[in-house]
């Protein structure tokens, strides 16, 4: 032991004067502010990389989907004349006993409506601008989507006195006509390659200079329900509603759950082998792939539950077991933040366990909370892979009105739009369809921190 | 346990303080004529390894006892055993009997809430709830429903911190976030909090060590006025504060409870050898 403290003493130390010492510090110091500069300038890259990559998906889907908002729309006025309409008066409540009649009666009726030929008043309102439209009849019905037919069937169904008036209408134009106008098909393209006839693109050309066609805001987008014969047509409100379903679903069974079972497991919990295994499960839970909580959604909730196919309830379920990990642990990495400090200086003062938690623990949590649910949700909300599994990639031309109907959610639209055939016209759709998912997301988001500021307690 | 006996007493000045032997049982005078709380053979375990072994000692009623010793020595474990804190820790087990007023405190049917309300507790750090300087006092008074009205509890607020030497400094802003005042008041805000409950015995976990000496020697008074109305008992690493506010002293050394006695005594003629090196600072 003396041995070597004396070999130390005449050794390196020794040899370490201040001189030397300043010497090898300088030295080793030009390395190291390289060091640093290397390491903030990789840094700088990493995140500049980032937000290139994030302004260039930006910039295309909202170059390509905010255009898709505006849609053309062909002005006609349309002579609901009573020689196109041979339909017997529509019944009136008075002239029947009882409600169930009255509905029978006029169902019968709404349905006689279905044999009017709107085509023929749609051609009848396009002579108007191309006289010789009926010399070729199909090329000029093209013009207008299929799906306004029955928007005049409905509008007569709602209100039987149009019969015999003229009203100035504003309808959606066919899909391809829309790509047409915008520009989005090659104009040089040889006429076996053009998705309309030649006759149909030269109306629309001269419509669209007459200013009969606009290209207007459209709600089509917001109020209709997925469409394949009218794509014109085609709308999210379906996959809207099925995801807003889903989204209530989520907050109403993961979050209460989630919170409580974190609040158990970090501060009631004994630690024993059926905790830790516990912990570790849910831990591995968060970690499963998706896709794997969309086979389990099928065999239980649908197989052994029974309940429907293609249903929000199932998707909601499905997203609640999928985010209960990521609430649960997020959940209990705020609770871990709360110093003990508080606890104990609640609990010395006589207040129970469940007391010191609810009256001064969770009240510092919230805002964490708040936080990990609103990030679970808007996890969920973007899911695709587990609702494809549950049967939630139909295709459903109804809103949903409860979450047992029948729905699609709006990734699982995004993801049939991209597929569609009509290329020219979807890639816009879908990217509007994107715009309004980020914008829901970006609102979740907004809303979770507008909530912690909110919530934040000043130390 | 013979040899060990020898050994300590056949100790000599040269011999090295880690070979001193810690006596078995405690020198000086553990009982006192009127006492508030009694312990009698308290171990305390934490898992296998033992925290403190065979403690003995009153507490007298309306006297301030200080709690002294090296790190480590288990006389912040043992204070935790008065009011049960303790039982927040998992792996700790309390055996041996600790009494307050006749009450056997770990007997099952003794409520914890209901000890604490006796006994109550001031950290280390001052950990004032991060609510208004109100809601700090009116926290405690109002979990057990020692108030009937807000008049009584406007009351309860202003005598506490009057006790407490705050009230002039903080009557005015009563609403105002009890962690945004300064340490020393942060301080005697929790010794407010813990005074609105109306408690028998209060436990002072070093409730100085995070002050400077000034705002310490505000405390040191304040502990000096409350020993009128309450039992104290303070751990802390300060010799000189324990000669300045107690009335008896503890020596604590690896777990065991070495000397105690008048404060007086055991800082001008102290009988272990322990506690003699202790105070003289030749270890500490």
């Amino acid at each position: 032991m003396t041995d070597s403290t004396q070999m130390a003493q005449t050794g390196i130390l020794d040899k370490l004067t201040p001189s030397t010492v300043a010497g090898l510090v300088g030295k080793s110091l030009t390395k190291r502010n390289r060091g640093e500069t290397v390491f903030q300038a990789v840094g700088i890259g990493a995140i500049s990389l980032a937000v290139v990559l994030v302004l260039i998906l930006f910039g295309s889907v909202f170059s390509k989907g905010l255009p898709a908002f505006w849609q053309m729309h062909i002005n006609l006025d349309v002579t609901f004349s009573e020689d196109r309409i041979k339909v017997a008066a529509a019944p009136v409540r008075e002239d029947f006993a009882n409600d169930a009649e009255y509905q029978d009666a006029r169902n019968k009726w709404v349905n006689s409506l279905n044999f009017v030929n709107y085509n023929a008043l749609l051609l009848d309102a396009l002579s108007k601008h191309i006289p010789e439209a009926n010399d070729d009849r199909r090329a000029a019905l093209a013009l207008v989507t299929s799906g306004e037919r029955f928007a005049l069937r409905d509008l007569i169904a709602n209100d039987p006195s149009v019969i015999g008036q003229t009203l100035p209408l504003t309808l959606l134009a066919d899909a391809n006509v829309d790509v047409w106008l915008k520009g989005n098909i090659d104009r040089s393209l040889p006429d076996e390659q053009q998705q309309l006839s030649a006759q149909t693109r030269e109306w629309a050309d001269r419509l669209y200079a007459e200013g009969i066609i606009e290209n207007n805001f459209s709600t089509a987008l917001f109020m209709n329900s997925d469409s394949r014969s009218s794509l014109a047509s085609a709308g999210l409100a379906g996959a809207f509603m099925g995801s807003l379903f889903m989204m209530l679903i989520v907050i109403v069974l993961a979050v209460p759950i989630g919170v409580c079972a974190a609040i158990y497991l970090e501060e009631f919990a004994p630690t024993n082998r059926l905790t830790s295994l516990i912990e570790v499960n849910i831990n591995n839970l968060a970690a499963v792939p998706s896709i794997v909580f969309g086979l389990l959604g099928a065999s239980v909730f649908i197989l052994a539950f029974g309940l429907p196919m293609s249903a929000p309830v199932v998707g909601g379920l499905v997203l609640t077991l999928m985010t209960l990990p990521t609430v649960i642990i997020a959940t209990r990495s705020t609770l871990k933040a709360i110093p003990p400090s508080i606890r104990e200086g609640a609990m010395a003062l006589g207040a129970s366990k469940v007391q010191a938690i609810t009256g001064h623990v969770l009240p510092l949590a919230v805002p964490g909370i708040l936080t990990a649910s609103i990030l679970g949700v808007a996890q969920a909300l973007g899911e695709t892979a587990p609702l494809l599994l549950i049967g939630m990639n139909a295709f459903v031309t109804s809103v949903p009105t409860s979450p047992l109907d029948q729905a699609t959610a709006l990734p699982v639209q995004i993801y049939l739009w991209q597929g569609n055939e009509l290329r020219n016209f979807f890639e816009g759709r879908t990217s509007a369809a994107i715009v309004v998912l980020l914008a829901m997301l970006i609102t979740l988001n907004s809303i979770a921190i507008w909530l912690r500021k909110k919530f934040e307690t000043r130390w | 346990m013979e040899a060990t006996m020898t050994n300590a007493t056949a100790s000599t000045a040269e011999q090295k303080i880690q070979d001193r032997t810690v006596p078995e049982s405690t020198v000086g005078e553990v009982h006192v004529e009127n006492p508030r709380m009694t312990a009698r053979a308290v171990d305390v375990y934490y898992g296998e390894k033992q925290a403190i072994s065979n403690v003995n000692l009153d507490i007298g009623l309306g006297q301030v006892i200080a709690f002294i010793g090296p790190s480590g020595c288990g006389k912040s474990t043992f204070l935790r055993c008065l009011n049960r804190m303790n039982d927040t820790i998992d792996v700790c087990r309390v055996e041996g009997e600790i009494k307050i007023d006749q009450d056997d405190i770990y007997d099952p049917r003794i409520d914890v809430v209901q000890l604490r309300a006796r006994v109550g507790m001031v950290f280390q750090k001052p950990n004032p709830f991060p609510k208004s300087i109100y809601e700090n006092i009116a926290y405690g008074p109002r979990i057990h429903g020692l108030v009937k009205s807000k008049v009584e509890l406007d009351e309860i607020v202003e005598s506490s911190l009057t006790r407490a030497g705050l009230w002039n400094e903080v009557k005015d802003r009563l609403d105002q976030t009890g962690t945004g005042l300064s340490g020393g008041q942060q301080q005697r805000l929790c010794i407010a909090r813990a005074i609105a409950v109306s408690p028998e015995v209060i436990l002072m976990d070093e409730p100085c060590s995070a002050l400077d000496s000034i705002v310490t020697a505000k405390v040191e008074e304040l502990i000096h006025e409350l020993r009128e109305q309450y039992t104290i008992v303070i751990v802390t690493h300060s010799m000189q504060q324990a000669a300045r506010v107690s009335d008896r002293t503890a020596y604590f050394h690896l777990g065991k409870l070495v000397e105690v006695g008048e404060t007086k005594q055991i800082f001008t003629s102290p009988t272990h050898e322990l506690t003699q090196d202790y105070i003289t600072g030749r270890f500490g």
